[in-house]
């Protein structure tokens, strides 16, 4: 029992070092984690669209890619995964930790950019590094698709507009046959500037042991 | 510029003659029925001699509005007087210079009044229920209907806090030690008791929300700390009201016991819930009449007010919170209201409410000076210098220690910057003031009254002068200038949808689950049942988009020019090269529709002349060449119309939902067709005038 246990303790301080949750947050997550795959070591997309509280949610589908897109992972690869462990998990959610008070301008600009890095992946679906006038469509579209036809033609407008706006704060002055490819990282960052997510992309993670949010399924 | 000379000139004549009929505003209108008597009388007198009277003089008639005139119009022409020094302004926060003013018209009036021998004053005074009827209810209006919602949300918890237990804090300590200082032998003071002080101490430990409108309104501060002070000056008005009336009884009990003590807890929340209650059932039912007044469009800014008003009343009706009540109805009807009201009425409610707060902010300032100067004052000096520290350390004290605790529960923690801004910012004002008058006659209310007078002196002019530098010293985050962009609202809104996804992965019910439900619920009730017409339906992303669009048109369509533009980064550069155009037109509502065709229509006239002048001048400049042909003249025109045509499509984003697609549709071919008989005319003068020079040279 005494190997067993610092064995997990020592696996949560190599997890605590690299995604910066603490220990007992990680064990929350953990126990979210076995709920959530019944007790499996791995999830799947179909355990994660089988929570229903998410059915209600209009980009359902871009929060599950996101999570077995391998570009979320820092390690520099591309593509998807089949499944994820829990490790890959926490990799994830670590980019949606709140920032801490002790913090210096250099750290908040490097969390800024980890945090719109996720938000451009998540936009950037085909990985060209650019996000195109049809990928920004699709983005609108999906925000607006609960919202019956009306959405669907006001989508078009809506993305094309704020796409003219992202150019034209980048780019002031094209000539009639340049050709904007699409939306950079860097512009992302530019027309984000004033959102400040450093403090606004976070959830709150549990300390103390919460009891168990039933997620719909029995759990044997 | 008006020299001060001048202007206190006109100053006295308006003192003056304002005071030339012996007036004060609370006083009775006794002596009315001797005037009318009295020229009856002497008519009959003369009635065999005298002539039919051309011009007769009546004030009393009148005497009342004229005054309350007179009061307003004085007020106004000193605020217009100060911008009139821009450097003084600069410095000195308005509301100083306005309760200056109000002093030297209260020393004036009291000047001219020294000869009278009634110890009854006739310097007008802030009259509890003028203030709290008419003077308080626009200011609290004006900010609850344009509160920030989501600042306000989003950090409810510690305003919360700050209101109620830094208030009661406040009080507590306050009283307290004001009695531990009434009991030194040197003060005099041995006849103040406990329940004496404790009341003085809940009176004056309420931050106050119009003086830190006043001042904050001019620092333009960041929003975060912005909402922090104004949010507690406007939540700690239950917190004052059930300290006030539980003081007030109990010093004329005498006794304390527990029940007593108890039953004031369960007032507090009755109060406070009671007055939001209020002002919600107002509110909804002021968003449900907004869904019927598309035939009556003028009287829809009355509702608003009018809703508002009521709420304020029923609430005072059963001594509950009236601020609370107004606060609830102003955020309760706004979304439903602007969705149904025109654009005029939504201005009309914007404008209307800022005037009349501002009246009414410069009026209270006005009589607080004056006030100064009418009442009757004890001053001590350990009372009041003490009572002053006092303010200045329990408010330290109160923020301080509650930031230490509300920093363990907040993500975005506050720093000891923010702290220092929150704690400096706790002003008094009025509010104080007033309740301090309702007070039973005592000798202590004098003197409480002095003491009060002098801390709202001391806040205002102290710390609303130094404020502003300390600001800047700080280097304190100041507020976003710009409005939201449309990137930036889509990224909002897929931030909340995204984090309320990532909170249900994780299987914990948090904020933003909760928003995620209340807006649902909204959506799939509340807006079918108040709002009217098919923009019940219409999602927040795509009213935000029609707004800026509006907006967008408006201001093309005021600088009257089309090319206009800020950058020239046009829709090809956007488009892919291969894809043609889709030039689908869906519908959108008639109502909209013909809203836009209205404004458009009437903002048109500007420019079709302009467009006129354009092409005359381009003209203008060939008749000198030697080709005078009626075809290059044409080709011109035509080329120009090109022009105008390619810079309109600069603008227009997509033919579907773009007002300024329905301008070009409209507006712009209508010129270039109704200028050409003209043109013609002046083609043929030019002809006539290049053939006479081609014939003399």
């Amino acid at each position: 029992m005494g190997t067993t246990q610092t064995r997990s303790e020592n696996k949560y301080d190599d997890l605590v070092t690299k995604t910066g949750f603490s220990p007992e947050q990680i064990k929350n997550l953990h126990k979210r984690f076995q709920q959530l795959s019944e007790n499996e070591e791995t999830i799947s997309k179909e355990h994660l669209h089988s929570i229903p509280a998410l059915a209600n949610n209009p980009i359902k589908k871009q929060i599950i890619d996101a999570f077995f897109d391998k570009r979320n992972q820092h390690q520099d690869e591309v593509g998807s995964f089949q499944e994820i462990g829990f490790e890959q998990f926490l990799m994830v959610l670590s980019h949606f930790r709140p920032p801490t008070l002790k913090m210096s301008e250099e750290d908040k600009a490097r969390i800024r950019k980890e945090k719109l890095r996720f938000l451009f992946n998540m936009h950037d679906t085909d990985n060209d590094g650019t996000i195109t006038l049809a990928e920004y469509r699709k983005v609108v579209e999906e925000l607006l698709s609960k919202s019956g036809t009306m959405g669907i033609e006001a989508a078009k407008a809506i993305a094309d507009a704020a796409m003219l706006g992202v150019a034209s704060t980048n780019v002031p002055h094209m000539k009639p046959d340049e050709f904007y490819e699409g939306i950079t990282f860097e512009h992302f960052e530019q027309i984000l500037k004033g959102l400040e997510m450093e403090t606004r992309m976070h959830i709150r993670f549990m300390d103390v042991n919460t009891t168990t949010m039933r997620c719909g399924k029995s759990t044997s | 510029m008006a020299s001060p000379g001048v202007r206190v000139l006109l100053l006295l004549v308006l003192v003056s003659s304002a005071h030339g009929d012996a007036s004060g505003i609370n006083r009775t209108r006794g002596n009315r029925t001797l005037t009318p008597e009295e020229e009856e009388d002497s008519q009959q007198h003369h009635n065999n001699t005298k002539a039919f009277p051309v011009l007769s003089f009546n004030f009393e008639h009148v005497r009342k509005p004229f005054e309350i005139s007179l009061w307003i119009l004085l007020a106004l022409l000193m605020k217009l007087g100060f911008h009139l020094i821009p450097r003084v302004s600069h410095i000195v926060p308005e509301s100083c210079l306005l309760i200056v003013v109000g002093l030297l018209v209260g020393g004036v009036i009291k000047a001219l009044d020294s000869d009278a021998s009634d110890t009854n004053s006739s310097v007008p005074v802030l009259n509890t229920k003028l203030f709290f009827l008419y003077l308080l209810p626009p200011i609290i209006l004006d900010a609850g209907y344009f509160l920030p919602i989501r600042h306000f949300t989003e950090n409810l918890g510690t305003i919360l806090m700050f209101a109620v237990v830094g208030t009661l804090w406040n009080a507590f300590f306050i009283g307290g030690m004001m009695y531990g200082v009434c009991q030194i032998e040197a003060a005099q003071l041995g006849d103040v008791d406990l329940l004496s002080c404790l009341l003085f101490g809940s009176i004056i430990s309420a931050v106050d929300p119009v003086a830190v409108l006043a001042v904050f309104e001019e620092i333009h501060i960041n929003e975060l700390l912005y909402i922090l002070v104004f949010g507690e000056s406007l939540l700690n008005d239950a917190v004052t009201v059930v300290l006030y009336h539980l003081f007030e009884e109990f010093s004329h009990a005498g006794t304390v016991t527990i029940t007593d003590a108890f039953l004031g807890v369960i007032c507090f929340f009755v109060v406070s819930l009671g007055g939001v209650m209020i002002g919600l059932i107002y509110g909804i039912v002021g968003a449900f009449t907004s869904r019927f007044t598309l035939h009556s469009r003028v009287i829809e800014p009355l509702f608003v007010f009018l809703y508002s008003y009521m709420a304020y009343l029923s609430a005072e009706v059963f001594h509950l919170s009236g601020i609370m009540s107004l606060i609830a109805c102003g955020v309760a009807m706004r979304p439903y209201v602007e969705a149904n009201i025109s654009h005029k009425s939504y201005t009309t409610i914007k404008y209307f409410m800022k005037m009349w707060s501002s009246v009414s902010e410069t009026l209270i300032f006005i009589f607080l000076g004056v006030s100064t100067v009418a009442g009757p004052h004890v001053w001590n000096w350990t009372f009041v210098i003490f009572t002053v520290i006092l303010c200045l350390v329990s408010r330290v004290l109160g923020v301080v220690g509650l930031t230490f605790i509300i920093n363990k529960f907040r993500i975005v923690k506050l720093t000891k910057k923010d702290q220092f801004i929150v704690a400096y910012g706790g002003l008094r004002g009025a509010i104080a003031f007033s309740l301090g008058f309702l007070l039973t006659d005592t000798h202590m209310k004098t003197m409480f009254l002095t003491a009060i007078i002098t801390v709202i002196f001391f806040t205002v002019f102290v710390q609303g002068m130094t404020i502003r530098p300390l600001v800047e010293l700080l280097a304190v985050k100041k507020k976003k200038e710009t409005k939201r962009s449309i990137n930036e609202e889509i990224h909002t809104q897929f931030l909340d949808h995204l984090l309320t996804g990532i909170e249900d992965v994780c299987g914990h019910y948090g904020h933003h689950h909760w928003k995620d439900k209340l807006n649902r619920f909204n959506k799939t009730y509340v807006k079918k049942c108040l709002i009217s017409g098919e923009r019940s339906t219409e999602p927040q992303l795509i009213s935000f988009y029609n707004k800026m669009e509006l907006r967008q048109a408006m201001m093309l369509v005021e600088s009257g020019s089309l090319a206009v533009l800020p950058s020239l980064t046009s829709m090809q550069n956007i488009q892919p090269r291969d894809t043609v155009k889709q030039r689908v037109i869906p519908s959108i509502s008639k109502r909209r529709e013909e809203e836009i065709r209205k404004m458009l229509r009437s903002n048109l006239q500007k420019t079709r002349q302009r467009l006129r002048s354009y092409s005359r001048h381009d003209l203008m400049m060939d008749p000198f060449e030697e080709d005078l042909s009626e075809v290059k003249f044409r080709k011109q025109r035509v080329e120009m119309g090109r022009r105008v045509r390619l810079t309109e499509t600069h603008l227009n984003v997509h033919n579907s939902l773009s007002f300024k697609g329905m301008v070009s549709q409209m507006g712009y071919s209508m010129p270039l067709q109704g200028g050409e008989r003209k043109e013609n005319k002046q083609m043929k003068a030019l002809k006539m005038w290049g053939f006479i020079m081609f014939i003399f040279s």
